[in-house]
């Protein structure tokens, strides 16, 4: 494998070589997909702590009745920026520009992504599309106040008014253009710069999954980007497009909206997949169980994705409930066999509990919870009777929540030694975990209580006399039991930069490509690639006597003719 | 190529079902436009990778048994460091922000997008880190 750096030109002069610049010039200015993929998961983590600190602020006002620690104003805009910043700015970022950028080209023993420039961009047009939203809380009328999803006719400039929901729009669309750069990215490095012998069914699973959220991404996104142009037009330009007092419809908003809002739960969800689907097998000592099955699954997610968003508008009257609610329903079948091949992995293998199968078991229990909550919001009877309550809220944290922070920290200690060269500190990983799965359910199941007992999502004040207070109290303790897990990871981190412990190239005995390069990578990735004769390349190198390739008919011949 | 192809396809073919079930069965216009946009999407570069499929011989990345030795040769010219990705999104970023604060904004940010227009193409044309 040769890389050539691109110094074309120079007819008949010298090609000669530039300094890598150091420090703060080798951020603004590097292409190569590990840096870029960093900047990627700091910053998504940045904007994941400031909004975690928006939700301990949200619980501290809800922590006892008629309290008035935020006004209602604030509290608007902290669950409004809260839950924008969660979504556009951590969950997705954190993976496909993230993991994704970081992870994917090594797997696939790829010396780069396929457009590294357009990768750069990416990330400039996610900080500035993220700060831009934060821009909001420092203009005279405050940030956006109308929710992350923005329904007409409340995000009208008459009902919303200020620069604040500009700003907000504004960042949504650059957060999407760099969304849908990197999915460009992603889809053409997996198809042009695999190493030879890695046949799509030799992918790992992670890279699958990041192929098909990338194809999501571009489905789903430009509808996003068209519905807030009309937005802004609307506001703005005169147009009555979502407005009812010129002829237009309020409802299309939404139907658009969620025409992208829910294949964005499957972008948020499907890389974290992914992830487990890594961490699993390596600390079970197994390959992965039902490979293809979970590549149709992954598949099957991602279709009956952009068939179901009107089950988030049941209650508008507008849609048709048996057509949706069906194919609502339907997910649950792939969702499904996903856990159990990840249960079939697990099982009969030699576990190792280390934090990142820690993560991923906890991602199990609480993504099973939230998922089975949402088959029972699939059905529109129980719909009807818990929509806009705080059973929702509970329902969408518990998936995102164990989806983008459980799985999404297993990944992040699965491959921290290979991202800095340094292993993080087992026994902090370990309190964290339990701090924060036990948190996590302190928080989230006693809302699914006030849900039932009827307690509206969005309000900012309730009464002593709803009897709301001591599951709301219990919910606001295990809220700050999850903040202080946050705290502790970054002591871990903190710790482990200034003491380091250094990390091999392959310190958990790994499968995949990204196990055969030092830690962190070279440049350009690998001085040399092992023969990929199965999906599991490094364990075949490492372990010849159990290499899968000799259960494989193709992998048996192979042998031969190499004894021949 | 082939798999590459089927994945498209597969997921095109899948959308265009559902909005013809859709159509029929709701009369719906919004959603039955955004899902033959949707099936569209998956439909075309699914033909794209199909064209290339039939006129391709298998790459070494889709042979089960090809040795790293088929691999050998550029994989790709990968350009240096560069300030240009940064310049460019400086300019979108203020060109964007304008839409809130005034056009004077856009002025700001479409000469950093000019620029790095040009700056690029000379960069593509004279090579290396600039």
């Amino acid at each position: 494998m040769t890389v050539i750096e691109e110094e074309i030109g120079h007819p008949g002069g010298e090609v000669h070589h530039e300094e890598q610049p150091r420090g703060f010039l080798l951020w603004l200015t590097s292409t190569d997909h590990k840096i870029i993929g960093k900047n990627y998961m700091y910053t998504a983590l940045v904007f994941f702590i400031i909004a975690g600190a928006m939700a301990m602020l949200i619980r501290t006002q809800l922590f006892a009745p008629n309290n008035h620690f935020v006004s209602q104003q604030t509290y608007n805009e902290l669950f409004t920026i809260h839950g924008s910043m969660m979504l556009y700015l951590f969950a997705g970022p954190f993976a496909f520009g993230g993991f994704a950028n970081y992870i994917l080209p090594l797997q696939i023993g790829a010396p780069d992504m396929a457009f590294p420039r357009l990768n750069a961009l990416s990330y400039w047009l996610y900080l500035t599309g993220g700060i831009s939203m934060l821009l909001g809380f420092f203009t005279a009328s405050g940030a956006a106040a109308f929710g992350w999803v923005s329904y007409a006719p409340l995000s009208s400039a008459t009902n919303s008014p200020g620069a604040g929901p500009d700003l907000w729009i504004v960042s949504i669309m650059l957060v999407g253009f760099s969304g849908i750069f990197t999915a460009v990215n992603l889809v053409t490095t997996t198809v042009y710069l695999r190493a030879p012998g890695m046949t799509m069914f030799r992918l790992p699973i992670f890279v699958w999954n990041m192929l098909v959220t990338a194809i999501l991404i571009l489905i789903a996104f430009p509808v996003l980007t068209a519905a807030l142009i009309m937005l802004y037009a609307d506001r703005h330009l005169g147009t009555h497009i979502y407005s009812v007092a010129g002829g237009g419809m309020p409802v299309l908003w939404q139907n658009l909206f969620w025409f992208f809002g829910h294949p964005e739960v499957y972008i948020l969800a499907l890389p974290f997949f992914g992830i487990v689907t890594e961490v699993i097998p390596v600390f079970s000592r197994k390959p992965v169980f039902g490979y293809k099955g979970l590549v149709f699954a992954t598949l099957a997610i991602a279709g009956l994705s952009t068939g179901v968003w009107a089950h988030h508008m049941f209650t508008t009257g507008t849609v048709l409930l048996p057509f949706f609610s069906a194919l609502s329903l339907l997910i649950a079948v792939p969702t499904g066999i996903k856990i159990f091949t990840w249960i079939g992995t697990m099982w009969g293998g030699q576990i190792e509990y280390k934090a990142p199968m820690l993560f991923a078991i906890g991602f199990i229990a609480i993504f099973v919870m939230g998922g089975i909550t949402g088959v029972l919001l699939a059905s529109p009877p129980i719909d009807f009777a818990t929509h806009d309550t705080y059973f929702v809220v509970a329902h969408f944290h518990q998936v995102l929540l164990g989806t983008t922070v459980f799985a999404g920290f297993a990944g992040f200690f699965y491959w921290y030694p290979k991202f800095t060269g340094r292993m993080y500190r087992e026994g902090l990983a370990k309190i964290q975990f339990w701090l924060a799965f036990i948190g996590a359910a302190v928080t989230f199941i006693p809302q699914y209580l006030l849900g039932l007992k009827g307690m509206p999502r969005r309000i900012a004040v309730y009464l002593p006399v709803d009897h709301y207070t001591t599951l709301n109290r219990i919910s606001t303790i295990g809220a700050y039991m999850m903040g202080l897990a946050f705290a502790l990871w970054i002591v871990n981190v903190w710790v482990s930069w200034r003491r380091p412990i250094p990390a091999s190239g392959n310190p958990w005995d790994g499968h995949t490509l990204e196990w055969a390069t030092s830690s962190p990578p070279t440049h350009h990735n690998f001085d040399r690639l092992p023969p990929v004769r199965s999906a599991r390349p490094v364990w075949d190198m490492n372990h010849p006597e159990f290499a899968d390739y000799k259960t494989s008919h193709s992998g048996q011949a192979a042998d031969r003719e190499r004894q021949q | 190529m082939r798999s590459e192809r089927s994945v498209y396809l597969m997921v095109g073919t899948f959308f265009f079902l559902i909005m013809v079930i859709y159509f029929l069965w709701s009369g719906e216009a919004s959603g039955t436009i955004m899902l033959f946009a949707a099936a569209g999407l998956g439909i075309m570069p699914g033909l794209y990778l199909a064209w290339w499929a039939r006129r391709m011989e298998l790459r070494p990345e889709d042979r089960e048994e090809a040795t790293l030795a088929e691999g050998a040769g550029p994989v790709g010219a990968f350009p240096g460091n560069t300030i240009w990705p940064f310049v460019f999104g400086m300019g979108a970023a203020l060109t964007g922000l304008s839409l809130v604060f005034g056009v004077w904004l856009a002025v700001i940010g479409l000469a950093f997008i000019i620029s790095t227009v040009l700056n690029v193409t000379l960069e593509s044309r004279r090579g290396g880190a600039v």
